[in-house]
């Protein structure tokens, strides 16, 4: 069975080239710390399951040193020039765009035949993993079909990857160093702690009031966490299910789900979301990195209104 | 009685995230000081954030796209994007990102949300398209109105994925809000859930979709 630990072995792989290439990159002064970070990533996806608990912790330490306190630089890899672009736009034409959307189209085709046909009933993929798997063997078609029809130095895909990870830097890694920093807050009970803060500020009485403190709580906490998936089982222990739903006798339903978008508005509102909010930031090179944030905000906080009324509205017919 | 202590991990986040402290350091010390205040000694500390950094990994996946996506950028995809816009009449940045949203809610919604993304789909096509489309209505953009497209180009991806994604039944936040709300005693279907998702939908890509046009109005105003 094709499993995520496939997944793991291809892009540690990926990340163990990056690291050789800027170990011998001597157009970067800061390269042995790059070939560091990097070669911590390969080692992390190729034998995390292998070092145990603490080594793992050991790991995150060097990146979060590594990156902290500024050994890791932007590399220049060896690439073609703006002109040498245009006049390969130019000469190739639409047809660039084919071998682009080999991924997304292996991952769309690739989920859909393998969830719609019995091709699913072989059991060839792990469970609920398949778009994964069709995502990682849309980017080797890409790269066969790239090879075959433009022949590219064999080393390019390396060296360019290499190019769009070191612009990214360290935002690369910090999604999963929240994830993880997640895990500790609920292991402190920091969600009791919200949970308990957020019921201080409930008014008696008021439908209406209880249903905004509960949505706005919803994206508060999300804020905080970086994450609704955190902050939902807190507010319907607090708010969603004693008062609204067992008090006030609201639609489980309409308060469960839109009370979790309430708390989507919030995830556009903060850095703790930063594959969502940072990571595209120094993905197209902006120089503010709160950018993508900033053009979100005023599509979230309409939106989280909206979300107070709908469920005020819908949840209490 | 309630133990609020373990909040002062949240603010050190805060501060860190508030003073643009290096985001990594302030991760690291915020986990350490949250395990310390939680009554982890220092070895458990560390191992318990390994553990969950390690059973993270599915997080770092995504970037095997680079590779293909640095290639592609090499032979001028960019470029060629941007041709493609400068073809199109009509084509305005709003316009194109209000057609992305749409593509983005409707394939979220069908539970195709891992197809697209910001590497896989805003770096090579999205922003460079929108920034053509901007730069053929109104000529060269500065600095600051180049760095408006394409934070747009991210945002609209993030609210297309986000207000589209729970109207598909098995996505993980349905399964979540259906297995919280199960331990109190109500069993409702995922479907059920799902269905409840689409009037937000609906107001997300009105809300969106009103600025982006507004912003496409702001673009053109200082061409007079």
């Amino acid at each position: 069975m094709i499993t995520l630990h496939w997944l793991y072995g291809l892009a540690g792989l990926m990340f163990a080239a990056f690291a050789l290439l800027s170990a011998f990159d001597r157009a970067n002064t800061k390269r042995l710390g790059n070939a560091t970070f990097w070669g911590l990533m390969a080692l992390s996806l190729l034998g995390g399951d292998m070092i145990g608990d603490f080594g793992n912790g050991l790991l995150v330490l060097g990146l979060a040193g590594l990156a902290g306190f500024g050994f890791i630089g932007r590399s220049h890899p060896p690439t073609t020039s703006e002109e040498e672009r245009q006049g390969w736009s130019d000469r190739l034409g639409n047809k660039l765009f084919l071998p682009a959307l080999i991924i997304p189209a292996t991952a769309l085709i690739g989920t859909l035949a393998y969830n719609y046909t019995p091709l699913g009933s072989f059991g060839l993929i792990e469970a609920k993993r398949e778009t994964y798997v069709f995502l990682g063997l849309g980017v080797l078609l890409a790269l066969a079909a790239i090879f075959a029809w433009l022949r590219p130095p064999a080393v390019a895909p390396l060296q360019e990857g290499r190019r769009l990870i070191d612009a990214i830097g360290w935002a690369a890694v910090l999604p999963q160093m929240l994830a993880s920093l997640g895990v500790l807050f609920a292991a402190a009970g920091v969600g009791d702690a919200i949970g308990s803060l957020t019921r201080m500020v409930i008014p008696e009485g008021s439908v209406f009031l209880t249903v905004a403190v509960f949505g706005i709580g919803m994206a508060v906490f999300t804020m905080v966490m970086g994450n609704a998936f955190a902050a939902f089982p807190v507010m319907a222990a607090a708010i969603g299910v004693p008062l609204l739903i067992q008090g006030y006798d609201g639609d489980p339903a309409v308060v469960g789900a839109i009370g979790m978008l309430a708390g989507f508005c919030g995830t556009l509102m903060t850095p703790m979301a930063a594959n969502f909010n940072l990571v595209p930031a120094a993905l197209l090179e902006l120089k503010d990195q709160y950018g993508v944030i900033r053009a979100q905000v005023a599509t979230a906080l309409p939106l989280l209104f909206v979300n107070i009324l709908l469920i005020y509205w819908l949840a209490f017919r | 009685m309630i133990n609020y202590w373990p909040l002062i991990g949240i603010a050190l986040v805060v501060i860190g995230f508030a003073l643009r402290m290096n985001p990594m350091l302030v991760v690291t010390a915020s986990a350490i000081a949250t395990g310390l205040i939680a009554g982890m000694d220092w070895h458990e500390v560390i191992s318990t954030f390994g553990k969950a950094f390690n059973d993270n990994r599915i997080i770092a996946i995504v970037w095997i796209v680079l590779p293909v996506i640095g290639l592609l950028e090499r032979f001028g995809l960019q470029q060629r994007a941007a041709a493609v816009i400068r073809g199109l009449r009509t084509a305005t940045a709003g316009r194109l990102l209000i057609l992305y949203l749409i593509y983005r809610q409707i394939t979220a919604a069908i539970g195709l949300h891992s197809t697209a993304g910001h590497p896989q789909t805003v770096r090579p096509l999205v922003a460079p398209m929108a920034l053509a489309a901007a730069e053929k209505q109104h000529g060269e953009l500065t600095e600051d109105e180049a760095e408006k497209v394409k934070a747009f180009s991210a945002a609209t991806d993030n609210v297309g994925l986000f207000f589209g994604e729970d109207i598909f039944f098995a996505i993980g936040s349905i399964v979540l809000i259906q297995q919280i709300l199960s331990t109190y005693g109500y069993n409702l279907a995922p479907l059920h859930l799902a269905l409840w998702a689409i009037p937000t939908a609906i107001f997300a890509f009105l809300i969106h979709s009103a600025r982006l046009l507004i912003f496409d109005r702001k673009l053109g105003r200082r061409d007079q």
